[in-house]
């Protein structure tokens, strides 16, 4: 794998978007290439090179492509969009948007992310060692087809929407969410370590969640079902077992009706 | 001599009631019939003393000096060209037409366009995005429902004649009883004036809307059984009663307002509003409405969608295409995060009513140009401020009412000192950036002429 | 005014027989005529087909239930608009596209005229809005009235003088050109959460029938001799078995003359007859089945009728339609979002998005039984090829329709290569029968050009390349002489007109649109009947008690409507 490292050594007065910084549009390309890559900040477009140091050299392909991304990009969005293959590392926080449509490959952001991360994943892995913002793995707006597969970790804390119109993939928060919890969820996990204030799984259609601390508002539309043992990223816990939403439409499958499973850690 | 003009369609609310009689003696109002008080008020004041007459601009001591609509003109096109990444937000009392010459000017500047469902209903598109809009024109609920919900809305405060013209008293075709043949429903945390109105009144508890729809929704799907005791403070028995209520209508209709848009959930308690609405239409007919606040907020909403595809917070920076994404492309957002360096306040007033702290990130730093008849708070921070006229008392152009049916506004006087009307002033500002970008102007955010305000304290020293 | 010659094209004229003839077309102050000076500008069509420009005689493209359809479909223009040109405006959304792209899409195909399917007439002034907005093309409104409180209860009394000029007075304030039945009866009941499925089904309160409202309607339109009949969908759309619904509709015609000067020769127009071939009880393959021969040997033989096929096309769109009931249905199908408007004392609409999966047997069977009514039809100037914009898919795709025509290669490839269940489709429809056949360019004018044209009773205005016409030209990359080996050339010259006028005034050259700033007009019908007092009072009456406006602010006052061209209909003369 080669490995292309930028730095980023100036700021923007508003923001940046960074949507080609993947390693989909940087492999085959020469540093000199690399750096002609268009960035924009409102309407005036720049160089990559005219805010960032650029080195080492990228692969032939993406899946061979890595980049570091180093300096503050806190007000950088975009970057990852639609990327296919490779790997992203971020050393700073990161504005909107990362991994965004993001088909394979991984990104690791070592730092905060703001909101619309991950929004519909359709694979890989996406990992915040820090908090996110709204909107985590979830769909753009109007559209039912939100996440749909891949692995989107976040070790700290979350605020609302997390995975919502989410069908397929993972999720998993380290630390507490707000509110709106695989709302419209139609399939994929979410799992919660931490506390949730409410509305986890509303207008849920079938999916599976979990939440490891408490729930001060449940839904009134998940009921009690039973207690079972289950393995949530490794480890093995209790859970009160809960199905829902009752509110919303549900799918039948041999003639039962499937919902979605909430699990609560006793 | 006096004459009176009538059929005229008043420019406060979204009810666009347009019975209004205005009498007109020698180009001053003199009377005004059928209007609620704010209506009335709405067309005296533009008769009043202290109408600004002519386009000013700050100096730097903080004094106003008024200048000729040209310089206006001139300094808001060039910032426009100028700035990287320039709002233009507001849109709450303007016509359709000036949306519409707005709309060329932000397309051809590559700013971002708004409107104020952004602070208000843009829950609503949202929850609409995402869900749909199952809803009718206000004389359907006149003349067939039988069951009228207002959820989280306050009309005899914020749309006074809309419980006598559409949603309770009006006798129609099919509700010949009027007030006695229907039910009416109201949600509120408070006991409002409009609850005062109700046969049933839930004091849902604030912020729990959302749990209180799921509630409801059970009972649709046959799950009453599994009810809690009490959802969002109200008791399950009186939530099947309400059910029973509405699932005896022949016609049920929901209006919904700002109890549903700015609690916590926002976009999804309308949408969670919505689906209700589907459910119910299982049983018995039932539809759903906004009770959008000014009588052409939704004209923006409406007339971008056809010009752009989306009805607000349209980034057009990007000159390819428009990219709508409230929560990064809204103003508030925009403003909270320092995400643009210009700013036009029109037909609005983001001083009383942005989050403070949003408007103190660009009051005091960011070039701003109010466009309002009025010298409204936003206009006391801008370098310039722009008087227009008066839609629906000077000018006239089409309105969209709440329920999207569009309304054809009158001009019952001359515009106040012969001000320009909003499509003229953008139309000419349009011009203006062609004649400078073709003299060299370039977009470099490269500001010669922003006069940043001394005097401004942030509010945390007053505050804090 | 710049003067033009399009040089030794193959023209296709239907309106004056022409078939391929190499022949100069000339242009000066905006029309046809016989010659030009040496001044003109030459542009060479050596090798290439010239039309007139295409009338699409129904696409909704300018209106509330467009505009919600847009509003609530962010979805639509992300990742799937195109980069703006440099020098044309932004051009946004995929299934229902923004008034800018619309036009410029349609210019692109060569078209100069669009009549808009559907206008409420209580928001005519939305319509006539979109209409300002949209470039390039003339375009003209259908207000409907199938379910219309005054109709409903002038029919049910069989006053037809009274329709006719309640009738006439709503063509004026609307600025309407047409009238258009759509679910009759049906979306009235629709204000109650009903619906009437077949034609002999009663309307709640009203207590008249579908069938009565359409015989009702074509005896008022003839008596107001408009230039185009009435413009039909049918109750029961979408449904399995519902073919039988369609037959019994379009026999109503049974027994009408058309009356009226401007050369219309049907009294019933039905539209997107593709939604209305339905056999079978389920859309399953072992259920399900196509019927457009049997429908299409009923239009065949009865001269009243002219269609348009609401073809299929395979993609990812937006359905929307004033059959309120149907849209209701449908989301209950797919579980999508679901926008409805009911309009006070008029009409309904309802907007779904819908996916035509060509993985799904349903899709391909839909896609196959739209090309079937376009192969079986015996006059080609009866049947126009559409998509009922945007319900069976974009009205940018039309190219792609005409490929799958011109071309069994194309379309036997898509069976074979595309459609997951393509066996089943050729066992349960008729398209496997007719995959040998192919229209010719002169039928495809036909179809698209002096067909619709004559249909809407304004042969003297498009569709045609007569002297002294309105210069709307099309050229196309198609030799006529040298017919394209692979189909994919149809769609691509289709698609990109070589060249295109619009009113002598050159919009497209060299596939560009370099010009979209002509005027465009709006089309529409000024209807004069006698005086009616009762009418006057029953409008006054209804508007006191029933409506939510003034009835001074229900007309569309003169300033809101753009350039109107108006054609003149006076009875009383």
């Amino acid at each position: 794998m080669n490995t292309v490292t930028i730095t980023l050594v100036k700021q923007p007065q508003l923001f940046l978007e960074a949507d080609l910084v993947t390693p989909d549009q940087f492999a085959g390309k020469s540093i000199e290439a690399i750096g002609a890559i268009e960035i924009s900040e409102g309407k005036i477009k720049y160089p990559l090179a005219s805010f960032a140091k650029i080195e080492g050299a990228s692969g032939a392909t993406a899946e061979e492509t890595k980049i570091v991304l180093n300096g503050d990009w806190t007000r950088v969005k975009r970057i990852g969009q639609k990327m296919t293959a490779g790997e992203i590392i971020i050393n700073s926080n990161v504005d909107m948007y990362t991994g965004g449509w993001m088909i394979g490959g991984k990104i690791t952001v070592n730092g905060n992310a703001d909101s619309f991360t991950g929004i519909a994943m359709a694979g890989g892995e996406l990992t915040i060692n820090g908090d996110c913002l709204n909107h985590v793995g979830s769909a753009y707006r109007g559209d039912w087809r939100g996440m749909t597969g891949g692995v989107l970790r976040v070790t700290g804390n979350v605020g609302n929407d997390i995975g919502t119109f989410m069908r397929g993939g993972t999720i998993i928060v380290g630390g507490d969410a707000f509110i709106h919890v695989h709302t419209h969820g139609e399939g994929g996990t979410i799992i919660v370590k931490g506390n949730v204030e409410g509305r986890v799984g509303g207008q849920s259609v079938k999916g599976d969640v979990f939440v490891n601390g408490t729930i001060d508002f449940m839904m009134p539309g998940y009921k009690y079902v039973d207690d079972v043992e289950k393995e949530v990223d490794g480890v093995k816990a209790v859970y009160a077992h809960y199905i829902g939403d009752l509110g919303e439409r549900h799918p039948t499958s041999k003639g039962v009706q499937i919902f979605t499973n909430l699990y609560l850690k006793k | 001599m006096q004459e009176v003009i009538k059929h005229v369609a008043c420019p406060y609310c979204g009810s666009c009631c347009d019975d209004l009689e205005i009498t007109v003696d020698d180009g001053k109002i003199i009377e005004v019939k059928n209007a609620c008080i704010i209506g009335t008020e709405i067309y005296h004041h533009a008769s009043r003393e202290g109408r600004v007459g002519s386009p000013r601009r700050r100096q730097p001591d903080g004094t106003y000096k008024d200048i000729t609509y040209d310089e206006a003109i001139d300094f808001t096109a060039k910032m426009l060209i100028k700035a990287k990444k320039p709002l233009i937000f507001g849109f709450g009392s303007t016509n359709c037409e000036g949306m519409a010459a707005a709309g060329r000017v932000a397309e051809d500047a590559g700013a971002v366009l708004d409107n104020c469902a952004s602070i208000c209903h843009g829950s609503s598109f949202l929850a609409i995005f995402d869900t749909g809009y199952p809803s009718c024109t206000l004389g359907e609920v006149k003349n067939r429902a039988d069951v009228v919900v207002y959820w989280g809305s306050n009309p005899a405060h914020a749309h006074p004649r809309h419980m006598s013209r559409y949603g309770v008293f009006p006798r129609g075709f099919f509700t010949g009883k009027g007030a006695r043949g229907r039910k009416v429903i109201v949600v509120d945390p408070r006991y409002t004036d409009t609850a005062r109105c109700a046969d049933h009144f839930l004091q849902v508890q604030q912020g729990h809307d959302y749990d209180l729809f799921d509630a409801f929704r059970m009972v649709m799907h046959g799950h009453g059984a599994d009810l809690p005791a009490v959802v969002a403070g109200i008791p399950k028995e009186k939530i099947l009663e309400v059910c029973d209520v509405i699932k005896a209508g022949r016609y049920v209709h929901i209006f919904f307002g700002m109890g549903l848009c700015h609690s916590d959930g926002r976009n999804h308690n309308v949408d969670i509003a919505i689906n209700l609405v589907r459910d119910i239409n299982e049983v018995t007919k039932c539809t759903i409405m906004a009770m959008r606040g000014h009588y052409n907020i939704a004209g923006p909403g409406v007339v971008w969608a056809w010009q752009f595809g989306f009805p607000y917070c349209i980034d057009l920076t990007k000159g390819s295409i428009a990219h709508m994404n409230p929560g990064e492309t809204s103003s508030v957002d925009l403003a909270n995060r320092g995400e643009i360096d210009a700013f036009i306040n029109i037909g609005t007033d983001a001083g009383a009513h942005f989050p403070i702290r949003a408007f103190e990130k660009i009051g005091g730093s960011v070039p701003m140009v109010t466009i309002d008849p009025s010298v409204n708070m936003a206009a006391t921070v801008s370098d310039v401020h722009i008087p227009v006229a008066i839609v629906g008392v000077e000018t006239g152009g089409i309105c969209y009412r709440m329920d999207n049916v569009p309304i054809q506004y009158r001009s019952v006087i001359k515009p106040f000192n012969g001000i320009l009307t909003d499509e003229q002033l953008f139309d000419k500002i349009y011009e203006r950036m062609q004649e400078l970008k073709n003299a060299g102007v370039e977009s470099d955010g490269k500001w010669e002429y922003a006069t940043p305000l001394a005097d401004v304290r942030p509010v945390k020293e007053v505050y804090e | 005014m710049t003067e033009y010659i399009i040089k030794n094209g193959c023209v296709i004229d239907p309106t004056q027989g022409i078939n391929g003839q190499k022949m100069d077309i000339c242009i000066k102050d905006g029309k046809i005529v016989d010659k030009v000076s040496k001044a003109a500008k030459v542009v060479d069509a050596t090798g290439k087909t010239v039309m007139a420009g295409g009338v699409d005689i129904h696409s909704h493209v300018a209106g509330p239930k467009v505009d919600a359809g847009r509003l609530f479909r962010p979805e639509d223009k992300l990742f799937k608009s195109p980069n703006r040109k440099s020098n044309l405006r932004m051009e946004m959304g995929f299934s229902v596209p923004s008034v800018v792209k619309t036009g410029y899409d349609y210019a692109r195909m060569g078209y100069g005229f669009v009549m808009e399917a559907a206008m409420p007439p209580l928001e005519a002034a939305h319509v006539h809005e979109e209409i300002r907005d949209t470039p390039i093309i003339d375009e003209a409104a259908m207000p409907v009235v199938g379910n219309n409180w005054f109709l409903l209860e002038y029919l049910k009394n069989h006053e037809t003088e009274n329709a006719g000029a309640y009738t006439s007075w709503m063509l004026n304030a609307t600025r309407g050109y047409a009238l258009k039945c759509v679910n009759p009866g049906g979306t009235e009941a629709w204000g109650w959460g009903l619906n009437c499925i077949t034609i002999h089904d009663k309307v709640p309160y009203f207590d008249i029938t579908p069938a009565e409202i359409m015989k009702g309607l074509i005896e008022t339109n003839e008596y107001l001799r408009l230039p185009h009949s009435i413009h039909v969908h049918t109750n029961n759309l979408g449904n399995p078995g519902n073919y039988t619904t369609t037959l019994d509709t379009l026999k109503l015609v049974e027994g009408y003359k058309p009356n009226n000067d401007f050369g219309r020769e049907q009294v019933m127009h039905h539209t997107h007859l593709q939604f209305h071939c339905y056999g079978g009880d389920s859309f399953k393959s072992s259920s399900f089945e196509s019927k457009s021969k049997e429908v299409m040997d009923y239009v065949n033989k009865q001269k009243g009728l002219t269609i348009d096929t609401g073809n299929v096309t395979l993609d990812e769109t937006t359905t929307m339609t004033a059959d309120g009931p149907f849209e209701y249905h449908l989301t209950h199908l797919n579980h999508l979002k679901w926008t409805n408007v009911d309009i006070e004392l008029e009409t309904a609409a309802g907007v779904v998005p819908f996916i035509y999966d060509p993985k799904t047997y349903i899709a391909g069977a839909q896609w196959a039984i739209g090309l079937e009514l376009s192969l079986l039809a015996k006059d080609k100037d009866r049947c126009f090829i559409t998509t009922d914009h945007p319900n069976a898919g974009p009205f940018w795709r039309y190219p792609r329709i005409y490929k799958w025509l011109l071309s069994a290669k194309a379309r036997n490839d898509l069976i074979a290569n595309e459609l997951k269940y393509g066996d089943k489709v050729i066992d349960t429809t008729y398209i496997g029968e007719l995959s040998d056949k192919e229209i010719s360019l002169y039928e495809l004018a036909q179809m698209t050009r002096s067909g619709p044209a004559k249909a809407l009773g304004f042969s003297h205005l498009y569709g045609s390349l007569k002297t002294g016409m309105n210069a709307n030209v099309a050229v196309y990359d198609v030799d006529p002489e040298n017919l394209p080996s692979d189909p994919e050339q149809y769609e691509t010259a289709f698609g990109n007109v070589f060249a295109f006028f619009k009113d002598g005034v050159l919009c497209v050259e060299n596939h560009e649109i370099v010009n979209y700033s002509m005027p465009k007009k709006t089309v529409w019908v000024n209807s004069i009947v006698p005086e009616n007092k009762q009418v006057e009072r029953d409008i006054r009456d209804k508007f006191l008690h029933s409506y939510t406006v003034d009835l001074e602010n229900y007309a569309v006052f003169d300033e809101h409507v753009h350039n109107p061209y108006a054609i003149k209909v006076d009875i009383t003369e």
